[in-house]
């Protein structure tokens, strides 16, 4: 581990009337590390995600986000304090141009945070350095409707890096990819954690995780069962019965 | 104490009226509980039963419950039209939200302008025996044409919560309510399900119609009235359950009829707005659920 | 162009229209007319900066418009009021006075429906707006202070601000505040505020996580909205010199201003200034060969038929045909030349 925690969950619990989706969960996650989360469909890693991203509310337990206690916070107010997320099936500004579609962030988490204050131009600027970033540099005014899967899924990253988080989830942003595209949203990922943001892969291609994760953690029914060096959790044979069957 | 025999008969009425709303109010647990379509142009479709009971009972003076009867598998076709239109214009291009809305205000209003249209903005009513008479139990009365639509009413709902957890059809518009996609699973087509779980909440309105034109007389405008009522008694019944759909709506009657009793009947429509402000603003994570 | 340009140049044109019409138009029937055109075009631009843009459709629109009209009736009574009971003696309000009083009566009624229930889904929103219209009519009714279900006569000033009658008063009163909320629903348009609506339209919970503040930006606009309802209302007494809760609170507001933005285009302030403007004139000009019952038919049908077949209105079917033609030369330029 290199530093101390940005994020500290401590016995978060979340159920949907009588169905527990998360119990007692207890997570850390270190300043610049690469988390990987992983467990089975339905294992509540979305519902983790949601619940710190604040998209719906914890019933118990705490969060504390460099140093500040944010579960009772609004989506919007974390994302200023630094967490980003991107979701699961891409959620575009289906009626903006790419570029708007990254301004949003600009203005309304860069721009909202003291201290900072772009000018139009300069946010202009930065929309389109994020599109050359991501590779969508030439469709910087075309609408979402026009982009292919892979894209989609790039413009969702690139809108959740605008808010210049500190901490990113990236909740399946390679879903339904081919091996190369994902090399290339893997590439990306690198990159943008060598510039220093801590990021949580959430994803279900093992191979990803398995390269990109300096650290997992294993999610089944809601419960937090292994977390350590991934080597190692994949060979804990609670996980492997978790995920391979008996 | 503000004579007691006042309060007590207020109450009778209002659990009488809640009856005729738990009819009228079916029709929308229906279609915006289970099958998350907002129709507010359902009480354009109650009036269409409410004249179509008193153009037959005025012309050949047949029962007026009768006409509800017979004009049920009717409004069941008209239902199932409606739910076809606005499957291929608007779900299938997934554009419910604000087109979808506007298409159901539109028919609300088509229909209220249309009945004004052929009927004028006169009250009109229908005849038959049970509508006077009152029986007398001690100290208070039920009059029939409550009585009566309060009973068919209840029937009529435990007749269709039978349907919906007996048969195949009804239990699938069940699946489909919580999960359109599981439906797939047991080879049914939740479009289809969901069109004749649609037939069903218009066919609803024949009857409630009915009731509503046997309780009091009627007017084109007098819909817009029962908009908030049945909504805020599908969310104050937690939407989806038949059995809480009724209690809320006997809660709304009651509430109601002491309003009209004790503050004067202008303020009554008043309530039910009221009780659905209440309900949205203070328990907004039970509904908001879905 | 910029807002600031944009927005002089369009009240240098309202005024020219003014003096133009006042000058050359001595038909009193035109300005009638041009009056309920104009406070439609006001009506459908207010709805549409918070069913185009944000997306959250209000069937309230005759609840705010009346509420605007009955605080005029109120401070339209008030000096009698005052002098009655404190033996107080002021002068008669003027009617710009009274437009601010009933806009800012009506966005305070927004704010608070808006808090209610903008937490909640928007069909929610929908539903309670719808019913809000009802219980505001239900207290204008057991009011008799101004007029109760009897209604109320008003008896316009005999003298107008700025000579002429008082209906070319009212009538240019009316062209100042359309051109206003035009001016203010294109600033809306490009400016943050505007991106920040798009974004709630499009997908709320990616806004928020995009740092948009949903719920504030959602009050914001029922807010504005709601006061520019208000104040298309306000004038309203003065126009029809009787006032009662039944016409006020028609339906008929409703689905007009719901119907002009649908047909006209909802995505740019140009789209309900296009549907009303058509949509209002049509219904003048035939009020006097057909009943007023059958026009209001024609419109909901207009509404219906647009929402099934052009859903993004006579602008979007204009964009299409542009992207069409575009695309058809592009592909003509590129043809290798034989």
């Amino acid at each position: 581990m290199n530093g101390a925690p940005i994020l500290a969950v401590n016995g978060l619990g979340k159920r949907f009337g009588g169905f527990v989706a998360l119990e007692n969960i207890a997570l850390d996650v270190a300043t610049g590390e690469r988390l990987g989360l992983i467990g089975p469909n339905g294992s509540g890693k979305s519902t983790l995600v949601n619940c710190l991203c604040g998209t719906v509310h914890n019933e118990t337990g705490t969060v504390t986000f460099a140093g500040q206690r944010i579960d009772r916070l609004a989506a919007h107010r974390r994302t200023r304090l630094g967490l980003a997320r991107s979701f699961q099936l891409p959620k575009p500004f289906h009626t903006l141009s790419l570029i708007d579609n990254l301004r949003v962030p600009l203005l309304y988490a860069v721009n909202a945070r003291p201290g900072h204050h772009l000018a139009a131009a300069e946010v202009e600027a930065r929309c389109h350095a994020l599109l050359r970033e991501v590779g969508l540099g030439d469709k910087a005014r075309r609408l979402p409707r026009d982009l292919t899967q892979v894209e989609m899924r790039k413009l969702e990253l690139a809108r959740a890096v605008a808010t210049e988080p500190r901490l990113l989830f990236a909740d399946e942003a390679m879903a339904g990819l081919s091996p190369a595209e994902v090399e290339e949203i893997l590439a990306v990922l690198f990159r943008l954690n060598e510039g220093g943001i801590t990021i949580v892969l959430i994803e279900h291609i093992m191979r990803a995780v398995m390269s990109f994760s300096t650290r997992l953690a294993v999610l089944v029914a809601g419960q937090k069962i292994a977390d350590g060096r991934p080597e190692e959790v994949v060979r804990n044979p609670e996980v492997e019965r978790a995920y391979l069957g008996e | 104490m503000i004579s007691f025999d006042l309060l007590i008969n207020a109450i009778v009425a209002g659990v009488l009226l809640g009856g005729f709303y738990a009819a009228v109010s079916v029709g929308i647990t229906i279609s915006f509980g289970m099958l998350d379509i907002a129709n507010i142009a359902q009480p354009a479709f109650i009036l269409l039963g409410s004249y179509a009971a008193y153009i037959f009972n005025s012309a050949f003076h047949i029962d007026p419950i009768l006409v509800g009867v017979v004009m049920t598998p009717i409004f069941f076709m008209i239902g199932i039209a409606v739910y076809r239109l606005y499957y291929y214009c608007f779900e299938m291009r997934n554009e419910q939200a604000i087109q979808g809305l506007a298409f159901f205000f539109g028919l609300l209003f088509v229909a209220e302008v249309s009945l004004i249209l052929v009927f004028g903005v006169d009250y009109r009513f229908v005849e038959a025996p049970y509508i006077g008479p009152s029986l007398h139990f001690g100290m208070f009365d039920l009059p029939l044409r409550m009585l009566i639509p309060c009973v068919i009413s209840l029937a009529m709902i435990g007749a269709l919560q039978l349907y919906l957890s007996r048969s195949f059809i009804g239990r699938a518009i069940l699946a489909v309510s919580q999960d359109g996609g599981a439906l797939q699973l047991i080879a049914a087509n939740p479009t289809r399900i969901k069109e004749i779980a649609f037939g069903i909440s218009i066919a609803t309105c024949a009857l409630a119609g009915t009731f509503l034109i046997i309780i009091q007389p009627v007017e084109p405008s007098i819909g817009r009235d029962y908009i908030g009522r049945i909504f805020a008694i599908c969310v104050l019944g937690g939407m989806t359950s038949f059995p809480g759909m009724v209690g809320a709506a006997m809660l709304i009657g009651v509430a109601e009829s002491i309003t009209a009793t004790f503050y004067g009947p202008s303020w009554a429509p008043a309530v039910a707005f009221g009780f659905l402000l209440a309900v949205l603003a203070v328990r907004p994570a039970g509904l908001a659920g879905r | 162009m910029r807002t600031s340009t944009f927005s002089i140049v369009a009240f240098a044109i309202g005024l020219a229209v003014i003096v133009f019409t006042r000058v050359f138009f001595t038909n009193e029937y035109f300005y009638f007319a041009a009056y309920v055109v104009l406070q439609y075009v006001v009506l459908s631009t207010a709805w549409n900066i918070l069913g185009g843009y944000t997306g959250y459709i209000n069937f309230g629109i005759s609840a705010f418009f009346a509420l605007g009209a009955y605080s005029t009736v109120v401070l339209h009574k008030l000096p009698e009021l005052l002098h009655d009971t404190w033996n107080l003696t002021i002068p008669s309000i003027p009617m710009p006075v009274m437009i601010l009083v009933g806009g800012i009566i009506s966005g305070v009624i927004g704010l608070a429906t808006g808090y209610l229930t903008l937490r909640l889904r928007g069909v929610f929103f929908a539903i309670a707006t719808l019913a809000m219209a009802i219980v505001a009519q239900t207290l204008i009714v057991n009011w008799d202070y101004v007029g109760g279900s009897r209604g109320i006569y008003i008896i316009r000033p005999a003298m107008a601000p700025l000579g002429g009658g008082y209906i070319q008063y009212l009538y240019s009163l009316m062209v100042i505040l359309a051109v206003m909320s035009v001016c203010i629903a294109r600033w809306i348009e490009r400016s943050q505020l505007g991106l920040g609506f798009a974004a709630i339209r499009d997908d709320e919970q990616a806004a928020e996580a995009g740092g948009v503040p949903t719920l504030r930006l959602k009050l914001i606009a029922t807010t504005l909205s709601g006061a520019l309802m208000g104040m298309a209302g306000a004038p309203l007494p003065y126009y029809v010199t009787y006032l009662d809760p039944t016409s006020s609170f028609s339906l008929a507001y409703a689905v007009n201003a719901v119907a002009m933005p649908v047909i006209g285009g909802m995505t740019s302030w140009i789209g309900p200034v296009i549907g009303s403007i058509l949509l209002a004139t049509i219904q003048q000009l035939a009020t006097v060969t057909i009943s007023s019952a059958l026009n209001l038919l024609i419109v909901g049908l207009l509404l219906i038929a647009f929402v099934i077949i052009a859903p993004k209105g006579i602008l979007g079917v204009v964009e299409a045909q542009q992207r069409r033609r575009a695309t058809r030369l592009a592909n003509l330029a590129a043809r290798p030349a034989q």
